[in-house]
C-alpha cells in the first residue's frame, strides 16, 4: 500500500485529504507542521507528502529545504504542494525548492488523483 | 423547487433529441441545478413553467438554450493518462512512419468539450517538435456546445479547471496567469481548429483524419445513436487511421465500425465492413 503523509496545521483539511487518500488506497499519516513532518520523514519516509505552505513553527518551505538538505531519509518521498495560493512566483518558488507537483485548495478527489499519478503514484 | 419526474424526463429528451446524450435516472437531479441560472433569465418560476413555455411557443431558441446548459461537459487535461501516452507512443509513432512521404497527419478531437484533451494533444505535439519538424499537424477540435467551444476557443481555464491532469511544469510552460484564470500561449492556441458541430451529422471538414479523439461522449448515447456515431466516426477516418475513446469505453458489442488494434492495445482501427452512418 502507499503511504502518504498530509502535512497541514489545519486539522479540517487533513482531515478531508485523509478521506480522499484513503479511498485511493493510500495509508495516510499526518503532521501539524514541517519539524513533524520531517521527524516522520526521518524515520518512516512516505511515498509522497501532501504538503502546505504556510505552517507554523516550520513552513513549507523550510520543510522542503531541510528535506534537500537531510541526509538521514533514506528515500526522498515525492512533494506536492497544497496552498492556497495560486500565484506564478509563489508556484514557481515552490517548484524551485524542490516540489514535484502543485495543487490548490480546494481540491476534490480526481484533482488529487491526477496530481499523484503525475508524480507516479496511482 | 421540485420537479415532478415527467417534467424532468421530458427536458431530458429534449436533450437527447437535439445531442444524443442520454440522461440516466440516477442523474436527472441534474436538470434542476443546471437550468437554474436558464429560469431566472428567462424570469421562469419552475421547470414545469419552462416545459410549458417550450411546447407553447415551440421556441427553438429557449430549447437550444435548454439543451446548451444540460450537456455533460465533463473533461481534463491529459485525460486516463495512460491512453493518452499510448497514443503518443505507439499510436503517432505509427502514423510517422505511415505518413513519412506526405509528412502531413490530420486529427479530428470529437466531442471536444472546453478544449482540454485537444491542448494536451497539442502538447505532446510542441514538445515532440524536433521529431515532427517539417511536418503538418492539422488539429480539428469540436462540440456541440457552443459555450465549450467559446471556452475552448479562448483558452481560458479555472484553476480548478487548469490543475485537473495538467503537470505543473506544463502548465507554466504553455500557459500564462490571467486574473484567477490561466489562459494558453497563443503559441499552442494557434495549433488547434474549434468549430461547434454535432457528432450525428456529416463529417465537418474535407478528406480524413488519421487519428480520431471522441472519449467519453458515445456511452451516453442510446445504443442505436451511438451506431450511427460510430458510422460517422468510420466514414472520417482513414482506412488504416486509429481511433482512441474513454478509458472506459470500447467498440466490443457496440458497432462493427471499429475493431480492437491488434498490436496498440487500447486504440481501434476502422473494420473494412459497410458502415450506416444514420440511425434507423
Amino acid at each position: 500500500m502507499k503511504t502518504c503523509l498530509v502535512v497541514d496545521d489545519s486539522k479540517v483539511i487533513r482531515k478531508v485529504a485523509r478521506h480522499i487518500l484513503e479511498t485511493l488506497s493510500f495509508e495516510v499519516a499526518e503532521a501539524e507542521d514541517g519539524q513533524q513532518a520531517l521527524i516522520h520523514c526521518e524515520a518512516t519516509p512516505p511515498d509522497v507528502v501532501l504538503l502546505d505552505w504556510n505552517m507554523p513553527v516550520m513552513s513549507g518551505m523550510e520543510f522542503l529545504q531541510a528535506l534537500g538538505r537531510s541526509n538521514v531519509i533514506a528515500r526522498r518521498p515525492k512533494v506536492v504542494f497544497c496552498t492556497t495560493e495560486n500565484g506564478i512566483a509563489h508556484i514557481k518558488a515552490a517548484i524551485e525548492a524542490g516540489a514535484d507537483e502543485y495543487v490548490m485548495k480546494p481540491f476534490d478527489r480526481d484533482t488529487l488523483a491526477s496530481k499523484l499519478q503525475i508524480v507516479g503514484l496511482a | 423547487m421540485s420537479a415532478d419526474p415527467a417534467t424532468l424526463r421530458f427536458l431530458a429528451n429534449l436533450l437527447e433529441q437535439h445531442s444524443g446524450q442520454q440522461m440516466a435516472e440516477s442523474r436527472l437531479w441534474r436538470v434542476e441545478t443546471a437550468l437554474k441560472p436558464l429560469l431566472r433569465d428567462r424570469g421562469l418560476a419552475s421547470l414545469a413553467e419552462l416545459v410549458t413555455a417550450l411546447i407553447g411557443r415551440r421556441d427553438e431558441r429557449l430549447a437550444g438554450l435548454v439543451v446548451e446548459a444540460l450537456l455533460n461537459n465533463e473533461t481534463s487535461f491529459f485525460r486516463d493518462r495512460a491512453v493518452f501516452e499510448l497514443l503518443a507512443t505507439d499510436g503517432l509513432e505509427r502514423m510517422r512512419a505511415r505518413r513519412a512521404d506526405e509528412r502531413r497527419l490530420t486529427i479530428w478531437c470529437a466531442g471536444c468539450s472546453t478544449g482540454q484533451e485537444a491542448y494536451s494533444l497539442a502538447i505532446q505535439f510542441a514538445e515532440a517538435r524536433a521529431r515532427w519538424d517539417g511536418w503538418r499537424i492539422d488539429l480539428l477540435a469540436t462540440d456541440i456546445s457552443r459555450a465549450a467551444i467559446t471556452q475552448a476557443r479562448d483558452g481560458l481555464f479555472s484553476q480548478f479547471e487548469i490543475q485537473r491532469g495538467l503537470p505543473v511544469g506544463q502548465m507554466l510552460r504553455w500557459f500564462e496567469q490571467d486574473g484567477a484564470h490561466w489562459r494558453v500561449r497563443r503559441e499552442l492556441a494557434g495549433r488547434i481548429r474549434f468549430r461547434q458541430h454535432n457528432l450525428l451529422d456529416p463529417t465537418p471538414f474535407a478528406g480524413k483524419a488519421d487519428v480520431i479523439l471522441c472519449r467519453n461522449l458515445l456511452l451516453y448515447f442510446a445504443a442505436e445513436r451511438r451506431r450511427a456515431a460510430f458510422g460517422r466516426l468510420h466514414a472520417a477516418i482513414t482506412c488504416d487511421g486509429l481511433l482512441m475513446l474513454g478509458a472506459g469505453e470500447t467498440v466490443v458489442g457496440q458497432t462493427d465500425a471499429f475493431v480492437s488494434d491488434p498490436e496498440i492495445r487500447g486504440l481501434y482501427r476502422p473494420s473494412t465492413l459497410q458502415v450506416a452512418t444514420r440511425a434507423a
